[in-house]
């Protein structure tokens, strides 16, 4: 996925200039910065989840498989580009048709079950429902409706998965275990994620990109954004000087 | 102690025992209402009164079964009107509408909820008995629908809003179309609100009597069919109790009887359905 010269605006507020950034197929890619630097803006435009809000407009382009997606039809691109949210939001349904969701919208000829329990397993949540698919998914805990969201966002198998600080509103272990999900799952999609969290940051992603009010600051290899920052504001962030 | 403070614990226990009073009187009023018409209509209330037609004019007994079908069909018909119009206007409010639009509407729905019963009966009369020449079930049918589209537009609405912004955005994010989202996740999530905004609006128009007076009229007999007029337990209650026999006016007060646990039972299930918790925890 290629975003370039996007310039984004909220009414006459513009709050992202000229981002160029190439997500790297099949790795994982981490937005960074503090709050209010444009990250969660950046990836909702991935999927064009900005256009649910009022007055918003952007500039540029971003290139999926070499097409613009901003000239394709909304709904068939965010089959192809997933997301979860913050905070988990299942569907008040049972965690089978939370997962089948994507696939029965989709009209999808596959087998449900199957594809249910392929992605319940992608998203290490198998062994712990498969007594209880059809019980609601609201008596999951908050961990698992969040890893819920991750299997439902892989049935319709997108080529893009887009995660907006999936964890900020988990627990650690929980945490840990997502974090772990999803350096496995690079193998089955490419992974853009947001975190106001710089370790988690530094322990999933292979590429990083700092945003700073709006401005791509650097996007480097992870290891070389953490050990040898090439801005010094990069350098001052990741230290811990501001944010 | 100084004059002042007792005063002023004198004031304060006046005004307690005062509010309490009226909490009483307020809540006693509903317990005064439904002791009185057992008292009165409790021993009118039988078998027949359920099955057999009105008796003839100055005979004792008879029932009231064809005005319990008519308000049936009357709930049935104004359910037709009032429930999709509302529901579906609703969904336009909550999802699609921009805030100016919505304002409108929303406050033409509070209007239209404020316009007194009577003033509803002229205007259906006006509209769906004048040009036919007579009166109808379907005329009553639709005065009662006309009254039950604000109420569960506006309930329905709040019902909707409520439901978490995350959700739509989740169905979104899955490649599900603004159609598919509502129909499948938003309207599912707050279906017990709705549901309760549609037994509540039953409720109220059920013992409406006035727009029933010049639309679907009343009738000593089974009513012939949608076409023609029909009885219905309110305009009963209203034509029985200013009749000069005593038998009737039983009649009428085991109407009343009848009508008011309806409703009753209607409000209770209501709760109940609501008490049942949101589909959706909120966050």
């Amino acid at each position: 996925m290629t975003i370039s010269k996007v310039n984004f605006f909220y009414g006459a507020k513009q709050s992202l200039f000229n981002i160029n950034l190439d997500i790297a197929n099949n790795k994982v890619t981490a937005l960074i910065g503090p709050s209010g630097c444009g990250k969660s803006t950046l990836l909702r435009t991935f999927n064009r989840m900005h256009e649910t809000v009022k007055n918003a407009r952007l500039e540029g382009e971003i290139l999926l498989d070499g097409k613009n997606i901003l000239s394709q039809d909304v709904t068939a691109l965010r089959r192809r580009v997933g997301m979860v949210f913050q905070r988990p939001n299942p569907f008040p349904k049972s965690i089978f048709d939370n997962v089948a969701y994507g696939l029965k919208i989709n009209g999808s000829k596959v087998p449900l079950a199957e594809a249910v329990e392929k992605s319940l397993r992608h998203a290490a949540l198998w062994d712990e429902v498969k007594d209880h698919l059809h019980k609601s998914a609201y008596e999951l805990s908050g961990g698992q409706q969040q890893r819920l969201c991750i299997a439902r966002a892989l049935a319709v198998e997108p080529e893009v998965l887009l995660l907006d600080e999936p964890c900020s509103a988990l627990d650690p272990i929980s945490t840990a275990k997502i974090e772990e999900l999803l350096v496995q799952l690079k193998d089955l999609t490419t992974i853009a994620i947001v975190t106001h969290n710089m370790q988690q940051a530094a322990r999933v992603s292979d590429f990083t990109a700092f945003l700073l009010v709006g401005q791509l600051v650097e996007f480097n290899p992870t290891p070389q954004l953490f050990t040898t920052p090439s801005d010094p504001r990069t350098e001052a962030y990741i230290t811990g000087r501001f944010g | 102690m100084s004059g002042r403070l007792r005063w002023r614990k004198f004031v304060s226990a006046f005004m307690l025992t005062l509010t309490g009073v009226c909490a009483v009187v307020a809540v006693s009023v509903l317990f005064f209402i439904l002791g009185y018409l057992v008292f009165h209509g409790g021993t009118s209330l039988s078998w027949n009164f359920f099955t057999k037609l009105p008796a003839p004019v100055g005979e004792i007994g008879g029932g009231m079964a064809n005005a319990i079908l008519g308000s049936a069909k009357l709930l049935l018909l104004a359910a037709l009107i009032g429930v999709p119009v509302g529901f579906l206007g609703a969904i336009y409010l909550a999802e699609f509408s921009g805030s100016s639009t919505a304002f409108v509407v929303r406050y033409a729905a509070d209007l239209l909820n404020g316009v007194p019963s009577i003033v509803i009966g002229i205007f259906a009369y006006s509209l769906a008995v004048l040009p036919f020449k007579h009166f109808s079930t379907l005329a009553g049918g639709f005065a009662l629908g006309l009254m039950m589209i604000p109420i569960t537009l506006r309930s329905t609405e709040e019902f909707l809003r409520s439901v978490p912004n995350a959700l739509r955005e989740g169905a979104m994010a899955l490649g599900a179309s603004k159609w598919r989202t509502i129909s499948s996740v938003i309207v599912p999530a707050a279906y017990r609100g709705i549901l309760t905004a549609v037994l509540l609006a039953f409720a109220r128009v059920a013992g409406e009597t006035a727009p029933l007076l010049f639309t679907a009229l009343g009738n000593r007999f089974w009513s012939p069919g949608w076409n023609q007029p029909t009885a219905s337990l309110p305009a009963m209650i209203y034509s029985y109790a200013q009749a000069p026999y005593e038998d009737w006016h039983r009649q009428a007060w085991a109407a009343g009887l009848v009508l008011l646990v309806l409703i009753l039972a209607i409000n209770i299930i209501a709760r109940a359905i609501l008490a049942r918790g949101a589909a959706v925890p909120r966050s």
